[in-house]
């Protein structure tokens, strides 16, 4: 019966985003839950500087944006996905395994049963190992959207795969001599280029920054954006106002294993190597990241800012407790409650606001009932 | 293990002398902005059959959920024996010996009828193990009470609906239910098993338990009927004994005046054929039951035709199919000229068919968004230049669109969840208005909304149908078929089963046709007077 008045609304419909905007104006609710994520950042950094002479130093402030970095491009991709309700645990894996498939092009592919090896220029190796990490999340999205399969499942699944082939591919072995190429194979200038320091920031930190403002562009003005939050918070509704849910879901998982892959890529040239358990423990610190920034698991709420946010809180903490020397088991420790900390201060915060509007419509009807009733009193049914 | 002796000593049953078990005393419950039940008060009486009439959105199943510990009023006071209580749950409820029976069947289909009866309450032996001996002993005997023979070790998903009923009556008996509340109980049920259901029903009366009883199959509901109570729009309108009752009275009191609107008089000169629906047949995926039976239908442009049918007559499937969420086994789907059956959703969209869905929160609003943001949702690739959305462009529309529609809201950012039923609603037909439609689908276009808002949304569906749209929707409610269609079609089990001009048509013309009364059912001519 009564639909209107009996469904309770979702558990998704969260008081964070119920006064977002039409076109996502400033508005005070929204930089509450995000500046809970800012103000955890500054007093992070606040409590490490006064621990630390070395924590707030040009040289570590650099090698945090670095680190950072990584992890808010592998969180970029990761926001996609858990807009639209999902998860993708693959993604360290394919950090891994585009590092392993480019460093195995710089050694050049032997043509079976010729003597002919083949040696890709720089910009091919790069292209074709991104386009090939790519593809893992391209049967991602497909098990996903087209088979219904759980998104946990499929992913899960896809970082056993992943990180097998890299570990096949490198077959125990890192690359590391083959990477700075060869003068006459045309495939030189690796580092140069992906390890370089444009105007004193890592490229890492360059690749974020353009990463951020596309993603939030791409999200906020879009019709794909739009689609995506909707899709997110309900699929059911979407699908019947003509947003192509299936498509949308494919396509995710695509932008969020090209994500892992530009990651991969980068890494490699951070370490100056391709080894087989590059970006172990990624889609963790990616995942922590989104939800640090506010965004719902559920679905359907998130923003860029915020994951950049969340990026920076846990790249500061990490270092921060090196710096003042916390041994590594501990580190772990805090690490993993700030998180906790972080999502159960987001609930707590929407418990509270339901309670405040569930008085209020008590209030409301109260009142309502009592004038009805004096209302009674002073002309009497007969 | 005292909570099941009762169950065992016959004594200990109360007389079915008719003392007020249950009293409501000025329920009221608002859920946002909408006034579900406005002060309320109702008695539910030792072994009698209490029967709930009304319409859709008129009441009962949020009365029901108060009863039942599933929601808390927002005013009034239930009484159990004289004593005031709060029903903090629905275990709570169930301790106090109140216990619910859903329309949707609450089982645990991989688990034994025995495991099912004592779910969530197992009888536990000494050692803290569950006592299967004893809890086989009571489910035995619970059925031969019920006058059942299903063993306690079948698994649920191996019986038929109506024995899983029985099960889930029989839960309630072991629970020492004072106070059965039955929604809709019959809508699943073959006739025999329907009269099974009432020899249950009054074995159980005669031992003093008190039914409460909602159904939409009013001869049905009235021939068990001790009490008949009738809701209308939250509020409770007329409580009568059965004996003193017929038929006529439940539907007079059911619809009350006749509704503030009237579209009869609307002028019928129709354009073209917009939407020719021809031999569409629709199986049910999983099971391959065949659920929409070789249905052709014409709509005219300017014309607004109505599907009146109950529940489970095939018109949700139909709409779905015709909207392109699922797909048709047979037969064509012709917008104009095209043949759309192969079509998307977004591409019979783009062509000119929206569908406003039944279940507005499951299948139309997209909760954590704005009113706005919803508004322009199916609309939006017409607001987009060079890739982006024109902001300025679609914020016109949903500007415009809201005046268009009448939506009350506090602006297009306030949140969709905000509105009442009704504005929702609005929003949903904006959505779709928005894509400038040729024909319009609306699946109970007026569930759950109050009577103001419904005579608003129809005079907005004739007001687009003077400009041409064509417009198909269903209902269950007849007064509404009556008075807001051009034309009124009636659906049984899947086919189209005759129609009607609703300027001749009467209730019980309908009604028959529909299979809600019994085709044998003969009325007296007082009849007419139910909505003339």
């Amino acid at each position: 019966m009564s639909t209107t008045t009996t469904t309770p609304a979702p558990p998704g419909a969260r008081a964070a985003e119920e006064k977002k905007g039409l076109a996502g104006r400033f508005n005070l609710n929204t930089v509450l839950v995000e500046g809970r994520a800012l103000i955890a950042l500054i007093i992070i950094i606040a409590i490490f500087a006064v621990l630390s002479d070395n924590y707030l130093t040009a040289g570590n402030l650099t090698t945090i944006t670095k680190q950072v970095a990584f992890n808010a491009i592998v969180a970029l991709g990761m926001l996609l996905v858990i807009l639209n309700g999902g998860i993708d645990l693959s993604v360290g894996s394919i950090v891994g395994f585009t590092a392993a498939v480019a460093g195995n092009l710089f050694r050049g592919v032997h043509i079976p049963g010729t003597d002919v090896t083949m040696f890709p220029s720089l910009w091919v190796i790069i292209v074709l190992s991104v386009a090939i990490g790519m593809l893992v999340g391209w049967v991602n999205g497909l098990l996903i959207a087209r088979l219904n399969l759980a998104p946990f499942i499929v992913t899960l699944g896809m970082l056993y795969v992943a990180r097998g082939l890299t570990e096949v591919l490198l077959n125990g072995q890192n690359i590391t001599n083959e990477l700075s190429g060869q003068e006459g194979l045309n495939n030189t200038g690796f580092f140069a280029v992906f390890a370089s320091k444009p105007l004193g920031l890592p490229l890492a930190a360059w690749v974020m920054i353009v990463l951020a403002i596309l993603f939030s562009i791409f999200l906020n003005r879009t019709p794909f954006g739009r689609w995506l939050y909707a899709t997110g918070s309900n699929e059911r509704a979407a699908q019947l106002s003509g947003v192509p849910v299936r498509s949308i879901k494919t396509q995710i998982y695509v932008l969020s294993a090209l994500c892992a892959a530009i990651v991969g890529i980068l890494q490699m040239a951070n370490i100056s190597s391709s080894t087989a358990d590059l970006g172990t423990f990624y889609e963790l610190n990616a995942i922590a990241a989104v939800v640090i920034g506010g965004a719902a698991l559920s679905g359907g709420r998130g923003t860029v800012r915020g994951t950049i946010i969340g990026a920076f809180v846990i790249g500061f903490l990490a270092n921060g407790l090196v710096i003042v020397g916390v041994s590594p088991f501990w580190q772990k420790v805090i690490t993993g409650a700030v998180i906790i900390l972080a999502v159960a201060v987001d609930q707590i915060q929407q418990i509270l606001q339901r309670r405040r509007n569930a008085a209020k419509a008590v209030a409301s009807a109260k009142a309502a009932a009592a004038s009805r009733q004096s209302a009674e009193r002073a002309a009497p049914r007969s | 293990m005292s909570e099941h002796a009762a169950l065992l000593d016959e004594h200990e049953v109360a007389p079915h002398d008719g003392a007020v078990v249950l009293k409501a005393v000025d329920i009221a419950k608002t859920y946002g902005v909408t006034r579900a039940l406005k002060g309320v008060n109702f008695d539910v009486r030792r072994g009698k059959v209490t029967v709930l009439f009304g319409e859709n959105g008129a009441g009962k199943s949020t009365l029901m959920k108060i009863l039942s510990g599933v929601e808390k009023p927002t005013a009034g006071q239930l009484i159990l024996d004289g004593e005031p209580v709060n029903l903090e749950s629905t275990n709570d409820a169930v301790a106090r010996g109140i216990s619910i029976i859903h329309q949707e069947l609450n089982l645990a289909p991989n688990l034994s009828v025995r495991d099912n009866i004592f779910i969530g309450r197992e009888i536990r032996t000494r050692t803290g193990a569950i006592d299967y001996g004893r809890e086989k002993e009571i489910t035995e005997q619970v059925m031969a009470r019920l006058e059942e023979t299903i063993p306690p070790s079948t698994l649920v998903q191996d019986l038929r609906v109506g024995q899983q009923q029985v099960v889930e009556i029989a839960r309630a008996l072991a629970a020492d239910a004072r106070i059965l509340i039955m929604d809709e109980p019959t809508s699943a049920l073959s006739a025999t098993e329907v009269e099974v259901l009432f020899k249950v029903i009054h074995e159980l009366t005669s031992h003093g338990v008190a039914i409460v009883y909602i159904s939409h199959h009013l001869e049905e509901a009235l021939e068990i009927a001790d009490y008949a109570v009738v809701f209308r729009d939250g509020e409770l309108v007329a409580t009568e004994e059965a004996a003193n009752i017929d038929l006529s009275w439940v539907v007079r009191q059911m619809v009350g005046r006749e509704a503030d609107y009237d579209f009869r008089d609307e002028p019928r000169d129709f354009g073209d054929v917009a939407l020719s629906i021809q031999g569409v047949t629709v199986a049910e995926p999983e099971t391959g039951r065949v659920v929409v039976n070789n249905v052709s239908l014409d709509v005219r442009q300017g014309e607004i035709v109505c599907l009146y049918g109950l529940m489970g007559a095939g018109r949700t499937e139909l709409m779905e199919a015709l909207a392109g969420r699922d797909k048709i086994s047979g037969g064509r789907v012709l917008l104009g000229e095209q043949d759309v059956a192969e079509l998307g959703i977004a591409e019979r969209i783009a062509n000119g068919m929206g569908l406003v869905p039944e279940d507005r929160q499951r299948d139309g609003l997209i909760q954590m968004m704005s009113v706005g943001k919803n508004m322009s949702l199916a609309s939006l690739l017409s607001t987009v230049r060079n890739m982006f959305i024109t902001r300025k462009a679609e914020r016109e529309n949903v500007d415009r669109q809201i005046k268009d529609v009448k939506v009350k809201t506090a602006g297009p950012d306030a949140l969709i969840t905000s509105l009442s039923g009704g504005n929702q609603q609005k929003v949903v037909i904006g959505k779709i208005l928005l894509t400038d439609p040729k024909v319009m689908l609306l699946d109970e276009p007026t569930r759950g909304i109050d009577v103001g808002a419904k005579g608003e949304i129809f005079a907005l569906l004739f007001r687009e149908a003077r400009k041409g749209l064509a417009v198909l929707y269903v209902t269950s409610e007849v007064g509404e078929a009556i008075t807001a269609s051009h034309r009124l079609i009636v659906m049984s089990k899947g086919r189209l089963i005759r129609e009607f001009d609703p300027r001749t048509a009467t209730r019980d013309d309908i009604m028959a046709a529909s299979g809600e009364h019994d085709t044998h059912y003969e009325h007296d001519g007082t009849q007419e007077g139910a909505h003339q």
